[in-house]
């Protein structure tokens, strides 16, 4: 089987035995022809979200991809490439810090079955940094904030637990959810089925709940109340 | 760079101990060679032990603590460890973990093996997902130093007191030292040494107890090693304890099952080891479950089992085996967390705390990150200013040896000696140990060890190379791999995890 990976000075090919996995794949590769290959990887079972790259340009994790005949395979891309297959995903991470991803203050409340379930999804995400790949918005504004940091945001907004909501949709007005255009790429990338592109939605309504509008309206001289801009949720910004 | 308390490792157990020394007032680095939410915490699924109501009690947990141990834990830790096993899920309940929940505003628990009542807390099937990323989130809201992309080569010890170490710089090659009042290992166990036999992630080669020992660190009861019955045959990916809770049954070729698949770990495990010797091959028969109920439960499972084996357990047994799944044996330390070294922490698997003994219970680890992780990371924080002699003198002796391996050329493929190595462990210091066998496994390593100027990096870049980490690795894994067999060899008692078939 032959594939084509994406290296320092450009694709080249490898011939590799038949195995099942991506991931498999590139470890053959390093251990059998090439050991200077360049990847990352950890706990083979869709987990750790260590190995995301883009196969044919698509995001996908290499532990779980099935290897095709003619695959062609490159480093995730809004991140800048350390070597090879591996990216810098101390930026994207640092989007969590940006955006106060995590619970502001505790307030003891006794959650029951619903209240799991309210936000059971968004906190499977592994932080594969796929969605961060797909994102088109990064091309235009390198301070966004991004779909992983939002989805993580309405994990904690929407935890009966946070006592101070308030302050996690203002950390987020700023390059944040109204910069998403609600392409969906995020959402069709994701590994763990994570719509990151409809918690962005959920926080742009929680936002006009505490008052704010999305700005862009706000070139049309207005004539929207406050809090109205949530409800244009789905339709493209201008 | 100097901090007052340095972390290795930003699994569950590292990231425990620095907020506990971060709220304790010290300043504090976490260093790991991945990235925080990538650890080994991530895969556990299982549960976290706790007595939260009623029906249970504390005295419970202890006794059942105690009995899986067979008699190589101490009672005190015990205690300590299920004592503060309710405030530990009050205080990951207050940082946001997500916790299972019943309709009645419960915490929900499951009974796994070897308890005598639903004890183990959980967050659906990612209950280590769900702990580690909100312990990261809440350490970011501390604002705690991460230094990520950092492999350790070596602690700093001057005088039996631990005063720091020295790191490769993954991402540009250079070494880098980080002086410290007091530092805490927290970086994993050993399992894949058994590499494609074990459940466990590329990264738990025991780095940091490879590191410790080089120090001069007491290691205690290395030859503990728990196998989990069922893993993919080929790929060794974990197939959940619940396949069989929920009534899979284990398959011989002939379609015979031979063992109540119900036993404790130990001993199904070894149950298919003696039938697998006879020749046999065995599967995990999950046909009759239905569909309704895998894809509910079991969704994971049968997606990895498709990917990994090519099979669909809807429709054929699944062909397994037993795969090194948890090292009970490490660093040994004190109710302190300190290690035989002063200022020397350690916690978590890299740890040996006289919890497990020779059987970790089910449910038993992610309580132990998290309850000793803030013991040590409390401890480290309350240890006074030390100066350092020569720090020069530690950066000379780690660069000599890295321009020796740059300088060879390898005329053998250390990762075919690694897969060597792991097929003899897997094979002569597995389940079932025996003299002449460990005997075999130590020559083999002595062998390695005394050629090691034949193995080598081809890749001599300095920027992100993984050839030079993977060996660095590989150096670790012999080292324990030494430990672990000699510790095998020495003890002739079969008790819990580890079996010999020969006295």
């Amino acid at each position: 089987m032959k594939i084509k990976i994406k290296r320092e000075n450009g694709f080249v090919e490898y011939k590799t035995k038949s195995l099942l996995t991506l991931l498999e794949t590139l470890e053959e590769i390093k251990a059998t022809q090439e050991p200077s290959l360049a990847f990352s990887h950890g706990c083979r079972s869709s987990v750790c979200g260590s190995c995301a790259v883009r196969v044919n340009e698509k995001e996908v994790l290499a532990c779980a991809h099935k290897v095709q005949e003619g695959d062609v395979v490159e480093p995730l891309k809004n991140m800048e490439v350390l070597k090879d297959l591996v990216v810098d995903a101390q930026n994207p991470l640092r989007t969590l810090e940006r955006s106060g991803a995590h619970l502001q203050r505790y307030e003891e409340v006794a959650l029951d079955y619903d209240d799991e379930k309210r936000n059971a999804l968004q906190s499977d995400c592994i932080l594969c940094g796929s969605c961060y790949s797909a994102c088109p918005v990064f091309s235009v504004n390198e301070a966004f904030l991004g779909p992983f940091a939002l989805t993580r945001v309405w994990r904690y907004v929407s935890d009966k637990r946070e006592g101070e909501p308030k302050t996690k949709i203002d950390a987020i007005q700023q390059n944040g959810v109204w910069d998403c255009t609600l392409c969906n790429e995020c959402t069709l990338v994701c590994p763990q089925g994570i719509s990151p592109k409809q918690d962005i939605e959920k926080l742009r309504a929680k936002s006009s709940q505490f008052g704010y509008m999305d700005p862009s309206f706000g070139s049309f001289g207005g004539g929207f109340g406050a809090g109205f801009g949530g409800g244009f949720d789905g339709s493209p910004q201008f | 760079m100097r901090t007052d308390v340095l972390v290795v490792g930003a699994g569950g157990a590292g990231l425990s101990a620095a907020i506990a020394a971060k709220e304790s007032g010290a300043n504090v680095i976490v260093v790991t060679k991945e990235y925080p939410t990538r650890s080994q915490t991530c895969m556990a699924q299982g549960g976290i032990n706790a007595v939260l109501y009623g029906e249970d009690t504390i005295k419970n947990h202890i006794a059942d603590t105690l009995k899986s141990a067979k008699g190589l834990a101490d009672e005190a830790a015990v205690e300590t460890m299920c004592k503060n096993a309710p405030d530990a899920i009050a205080w990951l309940d207050s940082i946001g973990v997500v916790f299972s929940r019943t309709k009645d505003k419960r915490i929900a628990q499951r009974r796994l093996g070897g308890a005598s009542h639903p004890r183990a807390c959980y967050a659906q099937d990612y209950t280590g997902l769900k702990i580690l990323h909100t312990l990261f989130d809440y350490a970011n809201k501390l604002d705690i130093t991460f230094a990520n992309e950092r492999y350790l080569l070596e602690l700093i010890v001057e005088e039996g007191v631990c005063k720091g170490a020295l790191f490769l710089n993954i991402r540009n090659g250079e070494i880098e030292t980080i002086t410290a009042n007091s530092v805490v290992l927290a970086t994993g166990g050993y399992s894949k040494l058994y590499q494609n036999h074990s459940t466990n992630s590329k990264a738990a080669s025991g780095d940091g107890i490879a590191a410790a020992y080089r120090a001069g660190a007491k290691l205690r009861n290395m030859e503990f090693v728990q196998f989990h019955p069922t893993a993919l045959k080929s790929s060794a990916i974990l197939i959940s304890e619940s396949a069989r809770g929920a009534g899979g049954k284990l398959l011989n070729s002939k379609k015979e099952r031979f063992v109540d698949e119900l036993k404790p770990r130990d001993e199904v495990s070894l149950a298919i080891y003696e039938e697998m010797a006879k020749g046999e091959e065995i599967f995990l028969d999950i046909t009759h479950l239905g569909e309704a109920f895998i894809n509910e439960e079991l969704p994971q499972e049968r997606k990895l089992a498709l990917l990994y084996e090519g099979v669909d357990p809807l429709e054929e047994p699944l062909p397994i085996k037993p795969a090194a799944h948890y090292t009970m044996g490490g660093i040994a330390v004190e109710a302190t967390m300190q290690s035989s070294i002063e200022r020397l922490y350690a916690v978590g698997e890299c740890s040996e705390s006289r919890v497990h003994g020779a059987n970790r219970l089910g449910g038993n680890s992610l309580l132990e990150i998290v309850v000793f992780g803030k013991i040590a990371g409390k401890n480290a924080a309350q240890t006074p200013t030390n100066s350092l002699h020569d720090l020069q003198a530690h950066i000379d002796s780690a660069q000599a040896k890295i321009q020796t391996l740059f300088a060879k050329e390898p005329k053998r493929n250390f990762y075919e000696a690694k897969q060597k190595l792991a097929d003899l462990f897997y094979e002569k210091c597995g389940i079932v140990r025996k003299k002449d066998d460990l005997q075999e496994v130590l020559d083999y390593i002595d062998e390695v060890q005394g050629s090691l100027e034949l193995y080598g990096i081809a890749d001599k870049t300095k920027r992100y190379n993984t050839n030079f980490v993977d060996y660095l690795e590989f150096e670790n894994m012999l080292q324990i791999a030494k430990t672990v067999a000699s510790a095998a060899l020495a003890n002739e008692k079969s008790v819990g995890a580890h079996r010999r078939g020969d006295v």
